[in-house]
């Protein structure tokens, strides 16, 4: 399908040219209904359920707009440090596509109702990085195509598309950073670590579920190469499709390496939308457009103007949550932790589960050793990010909490947790329904422990000399007779008073 | 008895209707006998529903029957212009694009009337997606003025008036952009009046213009649109540009202009509103009425609204402007029609090819005018300049009613012009609104009352009354005082 893209090498490209960045953040919120309209606002269903007249665009139907979208688009607009407008409208982006019922977009052109503000983000090293907010604005999202037949899953080649509904209306914010200079080398990686930063203020304001495998945030990376010789800012592209915080990484640096290359070879970068490919981790051209979009924007006749008090903006500012940064600084200084392990945990994407850990009952340092661990390991082998196990903090906090009481070793405790992994239920359904509990019958562990010392005489003998060392050896033993279930410091006082 | 029925006013049948003197049920079905008669002439109704009128009728019998206090208009039989939703009832805007649509839902003008219980008897012709002049831009051809069936009935709403004027209705329900209610209501000998803009809910009313659109009623006199425009009227949380506040005391308005005294009522005549391209009868008729309204007790005099003079060139760049969006929905995907779609073409060429069949001469001609003005680079010397005009006009108005209560001109500078003397040439169309346009651009309300005949081509002539906004019951009261002063000027013999 795609023929064979040149690249040039990573270093290289850095020598010849300077990255330039601009990022475009799509936000659903999860408002209980859609921006214009009564229908619920909900993720999937039966498809074409969530409709009503407006939001199939119906004829003589008529847009309403969603109080509580304006209210969450202000709470973003001062999170994100910008300044709020005194007066806004909607305006009409008009584009034909199938999955948009209008065929033009309800949106926000020239009056956004939030501009100027910024986002500081923290690289992996502890650099910060002043992202530059241009606006943030409102908008409903389209419906969904899905192109049946032809190899893409693209609209060209499909033999025939099917179009669902239920997501046309979705209250969306549109966050739009300024151009990003100066990050060299860095760029991708500023990229990943804005979106990161970005989801992470956005899920503790509470407006979105931020899930980007769900296409509740979605990312377009725009990337431009400025050749050093010059200086002069080079042709951007537009890259869709970037489903996961790594991608946006892989994504960038890709177009990065092929932009250089088509303008090593003497070549001019196109102005295009591409799509981002997430097995092959390349780029590919958009649908080449004949003529220049052209989206007549105009002011929304079927709206009226928002002109949010000045009251209602500051009420709303009282509302704002402890931000993430805000948070990390209190917890390093609580919990006394290292720049180093703050940032090796913010890096892991930890921290946030543990401190929901620890506020759902746990210890620091218990709530700290499960998820840099045990559960650390389970999402590298199964390779997906810490925040995307199938666990809640609540959950493991209350395994902590069984291992506590003594009802699970932690072997037992770590069954437990794969129980919950695997879809099987709570930590308590899971104990339930595989029997996961500590043998606490001490006729039960003193029949294993005559059986596993009649089983190895010499061991048992040494024991009786005194080499109370060996005695693990017979706890071992019960241990795995038992299936773990033993308490193992049980165990061993019984090896050592039978041996008395 | 069917003849009192279906000359009797709105008002009048309502009284007989709940005083048990007739049945709702006799009243539709001799409105129903004479559109049987006379439709096929004059070709107001694109769809009848019969069945639905009768129920309703019986519904309204039974509870009148029942002594259950029902509404001023309950059982009274109405037109509704093909513009506005009706739930499982065809509903195509005069186009080819919507044929066969069953909208799922009722506009908030049809569930008003509905819930009032007025009998709405079906859907009537209008010119396509409401642009339109004469009602010959219907996709099902045009209707027949009564008056001389030759002639153009007005547009777009001709359906609704040429219906009033048969006596196929007594009510009627239009919608006004730049005069189709007016401006039909004076071709025809009706009344027609377009409410301040946000006064009565376009939630339902398939848009042409959503900044310019504005239902309103239609009837044969005076208080029986007053009636009318209370039951439609008010404000609707599922139209974000409706206005509220309490709906202005029409009905009382009327009354008391029927009263026949305005004495020290300020008229002002707009000056930009005669001279070339005006009928002299038309004219005649006009100075007629100012006479009468000056014996009514009204102080008159001149007033400039200079800026009236470009309200024309404004609204045909923010209408078309308007409509090339609203319009793009259209698209074969959804509902309506779908042409071309054999499973070897595209979506764009279906879109296309839909488009290309389903829409008539002139909406394309709009698309394509409002499409040009708003595309990047002549956005600012086309549709921004437009919104300048506008602002001046609303500026004019307001400088106008410092000294008037009211201003008036002649609704339209013509009579009813003949069946396709202009349908070749779309700037004559145009000027048949040139008196209108003002009112829709400010957002303000204005009416057409009958001044009589034009004495060179015995057709109606129409006179405009326009009230600041929100001061609808101005115009009510002038109208009624002088459609009474008037008196009758009888009818069209079909």
């Amino acid at each position: 399908m795609t023929s064979l893209v040149e690249l040039m090498d990573y270093d290289e490209v850095i020598e010849k040219y300077d990255p330039v960045l601009g990022l475009e953040v799509h936000v659903e919120l999860h408002t209980n209904t859609k921006m214009f309209c009564g229908c619920a606002n909900v993720f999937g269903g039966e498809p074409n359920t969530n409709t009503c007249p407006t939001c199939l665009g119906l004829p003589g139907s008529l847009p309403v707009v969603n109080g509580k979208a304006v209210e969450s688009a202000i709470r973003i607009g001062l999170a994100l440090n910008c300044e709020i407008a005194e007066w806004c409208r909607f305006a009409r982006k008009n584009y034909f596509y199938p999955d948009m019922p209008k065929n033009f977009q309800t949106s926000q052109y020239d009056e956004p109702i939030a501009f100027n503000g910024w986002l500081d983000v923290t690289l992996d090293d502890g650099e910060v990085i002043r992202v530059e907010i241009e606006r943030a604005h409102m908008e409903e999202d389209t419906g969904k195509s899905l192109h049946v037949g032809g190899a893409t899953g693209r609209i060209h080649g499909a033999e025939h598309s099917l179009l669902d509904y239920n997501r046309a209306g979705v209250p969306l914010i549109e966050i739009v950073t300024k151009m990003i200079p100066g990050t060299k080398e860095r760029a991708p990686e500023v990229a990943r670590a804005y979106v990161t930063a970005l989801r992470d203020l956005l899920k503790a304001l509470d407006v979105s579920d931020v899930r980007m495998d769900q296409g509740s945030l979605r990312c377009d990376a725009n990337v431009s190469l400025s050749p050093k010789t010059t200086g002069a800012l080079g042709t951007r592209t537009e890259t869709k499709n970037v489903n996961s915080l790594r991608s946006v990484e892989r994504a960038v640096r890709f177009e990065m390496t092929r932009q250089a290359a088509v303008l090593e070879s003497g070549g001019e970068v196109t102005q295009e939308t591409r799509h981002f490919d997430e097995s092959s981790g390349s780029t590919s051209p958009g649908r080449k457009k004949e003529t220049a979009e052209d989206y007549r924007y105009f002011p929304e006749p079927d709206l009226v103007p928002i002109a949010p008090s000045r009251e209602w903006v500051e009420e709303l500012r009282g509302t704002l949550p402890e931000l993430p940064w805000e948070r990390r600084a209190r917890i390093q200084k609580d919990w006394n932790l290292t720049d180093e392990v703050l940032r090796d945990l913010v890096n892991a994407g930890a921290l946030d589960l543990i401190i929901a850990t620890v506020e759902a009952g746990a210890k620091p340092d218990e709530a700290r050793s499960w998820w840099v661990s045990y559960l650390s390991q389970q999402a590298n082998s199964k390779g997906i990010e810490l925040t995307e196990l199938a666990i809640t903090p609540a959950q493991v906090a209350r395994v902590i909490e069984l291992v506590n009481s003594g009802a699970l070793t932690n072997k037992l405790a770590r069954e437990a947790v794969n129980g919950v992994l695997e879809g099987e239920g709570s930590p308590d359904e899971v104990v339930e329904k595989r029997g996961l509990k500590v043998v606490s019958d001490d006729s039960a562990l003193e029949k294993a422990v005559d059986e596993a010392l009649a089983a190895q005489p010499d061991v048992a003998q040494k024991i009786r000399d005194g080499k109370i060392q060996a005695a693990g050896a017979i706890v071992g033993a019960v241990m795995k007779a038992t299936k773990g279930q033993a308490d193992a410091a049980r165990v061993r006082e019984i090896v050592l008073a039978r041996c008395s | 008895m069917t003849n009192d029925l279906i000359h009797a006013t709105a008002a009048e049948l309502a009284a007989k209707i709940h005083s048990g003197e007739v049945s709702s049920v006799e009243v539709t079905q001799a409105h129903l006998d004479r559109i049987a008669e006379t439709d096929g002439k004059v070709h107001a109704f694109l769809h009848l529903d019969t069945e639905g009128a009768l129920a309703q009728a019986r519904k309204v019998d039974d509870a009148v029957k029942a002594g259950e206090q029902v509404g001023p208009l309950a059982g009274v039989p109405l037109a509704l212009k093909d513009v506005m939703t009706t739930e499982g009832v065809p509903t195509t805007v005069g186009s080819k694009i919507l044929e066969g649509w069953l909208p799922p839902y009722d506009a908030t003008v049809t569930r008003k009337l509905k819930e009032a219980g007025v009998v709405i008897l079906g859907k009537t012709n209008m010119d396509e997606f409401a642009m339109g002049s004469s009602t010959e831009n219907s996709a099902y051809g045009p209707t027949h003025n009564p008056w001389d069936l030759e002639r153009i009935p007005g547009g777009s709403g001709g359906g609704s008036s040429a219906a009033l004027a048969a006596h196929q209705a007594p009510l009627a329900i239009g919608t006004d952009t730049g005069g189709s209610i007016r401006q039909p209501g004076a071709v025809t000998g009706t009344v027609g009046v377009k409410p301040t803009y946000g006064g009565v809910s376009r939630y339902g009313l398939v848009a042409f213009s959503s900044s310019l659109d504005q239902a309103g009623p239609c009837a044969r006199t005076v208080l029986d649109a007053a009636l009318l425009h209370e039951v439609i009227a008010g404000y609707d949380h599922m139209d974000s540009t409706s206005i509220n506040t309490p709906v202005p005391p029409v009905v009382a308005a009327a009354r008391e202009g029927l009263k026949g005294d305005l004495s020290g009522l300020r008229i002002g005549v707009v000056t930009q509103f005669s001279g070339e391209g005006y009928q002299q009868g038309v004219l005649r008729s006009f100075e007629a009425a100012v006479s009468q309204l000056k014996e009514l007790g009204a102080e008159i005099a001149d007033v400039s609204c200079p800026s009236f003079d470009y309200a024309l060139p404004a609204y045909y760049l923010i209408a078309p402007s308007e409509c090339s969006s609203n319009l793009a929905r259209f698209d074969a995907m959804r509902y309506g029609l779908r042409v071309g779609d054999d499973g070897t073409r595209s979506t764009e060429e279906v879109m296309s090819l839909t488009r290309e069949a389903g829409f008539g001469p002139e909406v394309k001609r709009r698309i394509m005018i409002g499409t040009y003005a708003l595309s990047s680079g002549y956005y600012d010397a086309y549709y921004g300049s437009a919104q300048k005009v506008r602002t001046l006009i609303t500026q004019d108005f307001a400088k106008a009613f410092e000294n008037f209560d009211v201003l008036i001109s002649p609704t339209t500078p013509t009579t009813a012009f003949k069946i396709g003397e202009r349908a070749n040439d779309p700037m004559a169309m145009y000027k048949a609104d040139l008196c209108t346009i003002p009112a829709n651009l400010a957002g303000t309300p204005a009416m057409s009352v009958p001044s009589g005949l034009s004495d060179e081509d015995g057709l109606p002539v129409g006179l405009q009354i326009m009230a600041p906004a929100l001061q609808d019951h101005r115009m009510y009261r002038v109208g009624a005082a002088y459609e009474a002063a008037r008196g009758a000027f009888g009818g069209p013999s079909l």
